[in-house]
């Protein structure tokens, strides 16, 4: 994927055909809590808006250009120290200039996910 | 103030502003990259994350231990993003404003701004669980 995803170490996971899945693993120098061995936030919040990015693009079924207009995220819990986080992304409505997403990253269970988020892209080639 | 591996890993300096405030420095690395000719949202998101992150713990000041480990625990609830502008291939800024410091819940704004701090180029607001 090349540039900062791929220095996450963010892969491919799964897709449809309004939502795609990708996956983090667990890395040492992604972690924000050293005393606890937690994830940061910052590459779950990059995780989903990659997610919820390629959401859009499968949904308007093209790579047309956007741009985040703003992400929300709901951190429920920690993510579990060594386990891979996945990240799914839903893109529910593409209205005439802004896509509406939402997703939920979980690490290993869907039913008891780890994040809640909410957000919006621009679309930059709408006229 | 220690920061964490992940601020290592997207190459945040600590620095301090004119009133003495913390502030981070990224220089513009290749690793950041999102579109092309463009930082990552993620990236600034994380950089506001711990700009606001680094603000908390210096208002929370003497509660925090000199050894670098926290006599506070603070814990991410949500974060809220705006992105006002393209992040370009230079170096970013970051500060974060505490607007609340309870007893419980910590409300802290964050920006990031390249060039010029009064046309920042996203904004971050953030609400922390503390356990004293």
């Amino acid at each position: 994927m090349g540039g900062h995803g791929e220095r996450l170490g963010i892969a491919y996971h799964a897709h449809g055909g309004d939502w795609c899945e990708l996956a983090l693993p667990f890395r040492d120098d992604l972690i924000g809590d050293p005393a606890r061995g937690v994830l940061a936030s910052g590459p779950i919040l990059t995780l989903m808006d990659m997610a919820t990015s390629m959401g859009v693009w499968l949904k308007r079924g093209s790579f047309l250009p956007h741009a985040t207009l703003d992400l929300r995220i709901d951190y429920l819990r920690p993510a579990v120290a060594g386990r891979t986080v996945i990240g799914r992304g839903e893109c529910y409505r593409v209205a005439r200039q802004v896509a509406f997403v939402r997703g939920q990253a979980h690490d290993g269970d869907p039913d008891d996910p780890l994040a809640h988020v909410a957000g919006t892209f621009m679309l930059l080639d709408a006229t | 103030m220690i920061l964490p591996p992940y601020a290592r890993l997207l190459g945040l300096l600590p620095r301090t502003d004119d009133d003495g405030r913390p502030l981070l420095e990224m220089p513009f690395a290749p690793d950041a990259i999102g579109r092309p000719g463009f930082l990552h949202g993620g990236a600034i998101g994380g950089m506001l994350e711990m700009a606001a992150y680094v603000a908390l713990r210096d208002a929370l000041g003497g509660e925090s231990t000199g050894d670098g480990a926290a006599a506070v625990t603070i814990k991410p609830i949500n974060v809220t993003i705006d992105f006002m502008r393209g992040g370009r291939e230079r170096t970013t800024f970051a500060a974060g404003i505490v607007t609340r410091l309870g007893a419980r819940i910590a409300n802290v704004t964050a920006t990031a701004w390249q060039d010029d701090r009064t046309a920042p180029i996203a904004a971050g607001r953030m609400n922390y669980l503390l356990r004293r």
